[in-house]
């Protein structure tokens, strides 16, 4: 078997396509399904989002080009920086859990026995329906008799309405969020970990070093790569929420979800509901940007802190 | 590496350790078992909420085992909610586009690992960049196109778009791509044309590669709720995610119910995890993506 963690075989690359059968016909003819799918259903639509940006799209009737307008709009439009606003906390708040996931990790990669059993458990909330996490979140969330209150009750810290009351909407929906990413963080950081060569640590031990100490030394600087894939890919998911937000706060009279849309819940409201798809599509032009910007900035700062041998 | 770590049978750090690290390994299992206790915490309060009355339910303090366990709210569920039209549509969904996307990813993949022709990195290219645009961007034109042929409300609207996956193409490339050239050679020297090596010779090597892309396939397209909402307008061909996230209004605050629904709904991907863990955990080792 060999799938592995994406990453061009160099050696077939320097051959530059040796030992490939040089055969257009049957090339194209494979090709043929992927490319037109690709064309019609992802390049096409792509540029006519990046066209009707720039355009004024009224529900029924011919669209009209406005120019930058949609994109003035939108700077100027509160709602649309609170929505960026949103987006960003939560995507803080699922970094902040990363680090819980390296030490699981961690700790889980020094269990001889049970090893399997917690990659199970903690995987069971990525292969359940977001949609159904939300709603059992939303249930332990309640003001009124959520488990959550009551639990707090005990130790005397007073209740709160996670999910209705704005000022925590984000924090409640971002501990969900954490919840349901640790699975996949610990498969990623899992492989990450079993690639670390064994005998590093039998020499340290026998140096005298520590548990705690051989972690910090060897585990986390050797895992760092692994943890930049995670921290990448957290932060491009995390800035494209909707599900959570959409189930979990959406109910007639939930007034705190008006300060709680997240930049993807805006593009859907304003695309899908109001079909103002100009507006949308705008939208979805700067979250592209956004999310290129973050990653961008992250490969910049890898130089800092990832090592590769 | 992948598949190492899934059969790896080497013992933990701690096991080879002397009495010092056996101590250690207990506290390790302490600490692994409350954070596990934490994860499944939610999937116990929904299974013991399903058992109680609506009334029991919502009363402060709760009540940790119902009182007087009823199964009145799968009654409530199945007896409101077209339950079986929309598992029928989630899954008919699911099998065309895992079809789809495996017979498209692997037609692509071996053309792309395998044969020689003009513009093929130029290709490639094209399919990676797409890999990297966030899907939100293509929903207002696939919408357009999907209404423009008919096709809302269809089963077919929910599949087409996830077939083609730039990343499905690119993880059959790579498998392909290990594979040593030394078997086409041979079926090349006994006469096998391109289609058939490709048939019976390289497609059964990539089957790993193939279960695990067709598990996490499986896996969007069970969950995937955005596209379902938009695609479906009229509501009679509506997948289970879409149903549940409207069975909220329905039922508002009886949680019992709802809760029973949230469980009948995941609990068929729940089944087929449990039986092919591996495959879902090379899937998600070797691609990383997140739903």
């Amino acid at each position: 078997m060999t799938t592995t963690i994406p990453s061009p075989p160099l050696r077939q690359r320097k051959r530059r396509g040796g030992g490939l059968l040089p055969s257009p016909g049957w090339g194209y003819l494979m090709i043929a399904p992927a490319l037109i799918g690709l064309v019609a259903l992802y390049v096409w639509p792509f540029l006519t989002t990046f066209g009707k940006s720039f355009m004024d799209v009224p529900a029924f009737g011919p669209a009209t080009f406005t120019g930058f307008d949609n994109y003035t709009e939108l700077l100027g439009d509160g709602r649309f920086w609170q929505a960026l606003r949103n987006s960003a906390l939560y995507t803080a708040i699922l970094l902040l859990g990363l680090p819980v996931a390296i030490v699981l990790a961690a700790l889980i990669e020094q269990v001889g026995r049970g090893r399997a059993f917690y990659r199970v458990l903690f995987f069971l909330p990525v292969v359940t329906l977001p949609v159904a996490v939300s709603m059992v979140w939303r249930f332990i969330y309640n003001g009124d008799f959520g488990l959550l209150n009551y639990v707090l009750s005990l130790v005397g810290v007073p209740g709160q309405y996670w999910v209705a009351d704005a000022t925590f909407t984000i924090y409640a929906v971002g501990a969900v969020g954490i919840w349901m990413s640790l699975g996949i963080n610990l498969i990623i950081l899992g492989a990450g970990l079993q690639s670390i060569p064994q005998d590093l640590y039998e020499a340290s031990s026998l140096d005298g070093a520590g548990r705690v100490r051989q972690f910090f030394r060897i585990t986390l600087p050797l895992l760092s790569p692994s943890v930049f894939l995670v921290t990448v890919l957290t932060v491009i998911s995390a800035l494209q929420m909707f599900d959570l937000i959409f189930v979990m706060l959406r109910s007639v009279n939930n007034t705190a979800l008006a300060d709680s849309k997240t930049i993807v819940y805006l593009f859907y409201e304003k695309a899908f509901v109001e079909f103002d798809q100009g507006y949308g599509a705008a939208i979805a032009i700067v979250l592209l940007m956004v999310i290129m910007a973050a990653t961008l900035v992250q490969f910049r700062l890898q130089r800092r802190w990832v090592f590769y041998d | 590496m992948t598949d190492q770590f899934l059969r790896s049978r080497r013992p933990g750090r701690a096991a080879a350790g002397s009495k010092a690290s056996r101590h250690g390994e207990w506290v390790i299992h302490v600490i692994l078992a409350v954070s596990a206790v934490v994860m499944v915490a939610p999937f116990v309060w929904q299974l013991l909420t399903i058992f109680k009355s609506n009334r029991e339910a919502s009363q402060m303090p709760p009540t940790f085992l119902p009182e007087d366990p009823t199964t009145g709210a799968f009654a409530t569920f199945f007896g409101s909610v077209p339950f079986w039209a929309q598992l029928t549509v989630s899954v008919a969904a699911l099998v065309l586009r895992v079809i789809g996307q495996l017979a498209v990813a692997a037609l692509a993949g071996y053309a792309f690992a395998r044969l020689r022709f003009p513009g093929r990195k130029l290709l490639f290219g094209l399919f990676i960049a797409m890999l990297m645009v966030p899907s939100q961007l293509f929903l207002i034109g696939q919408f357009e196109i999907i209404r423009d042929l008919g096709m809302l409300d269809t089963i077919p609207a929910l599949a087409i778009p996830g077939m083609f996956s730039a990343f499905g193409i690119f993880l059959m490339r790579q498998a392909f791509m290990s594979i040593p050239s030394g078997f086409e050679e041979a079926a090349r020297l006994d006469g096998a044309g391109p289609l058939r090596t490709f048939w019976y010779i390289m497609l059964p090597m990539a089957r790993p590669t193939m279960a695990a892309l067709a598990v996490l396939t499986s896996l969007y397209s069970w969950n995937d709720l955005l596209w379902p909402l938009i695609v479906t307008p009229r509501g009679d061909r509506r997948p289970i995610t879409v149903g549940l996230a409207g069975l909220q209004g329905q039922f508002g605050t009886d949680y019992p119910t709802l809760m029973a629904g949230a469980l009948v709904a995941s609990l068929p991907l729940i089944l087929i995890f449990l039986a092919l863990q591996r495959q879902f955990f090379s899937g998600i080792a070797s691609s990383g993506l997140k739903g």
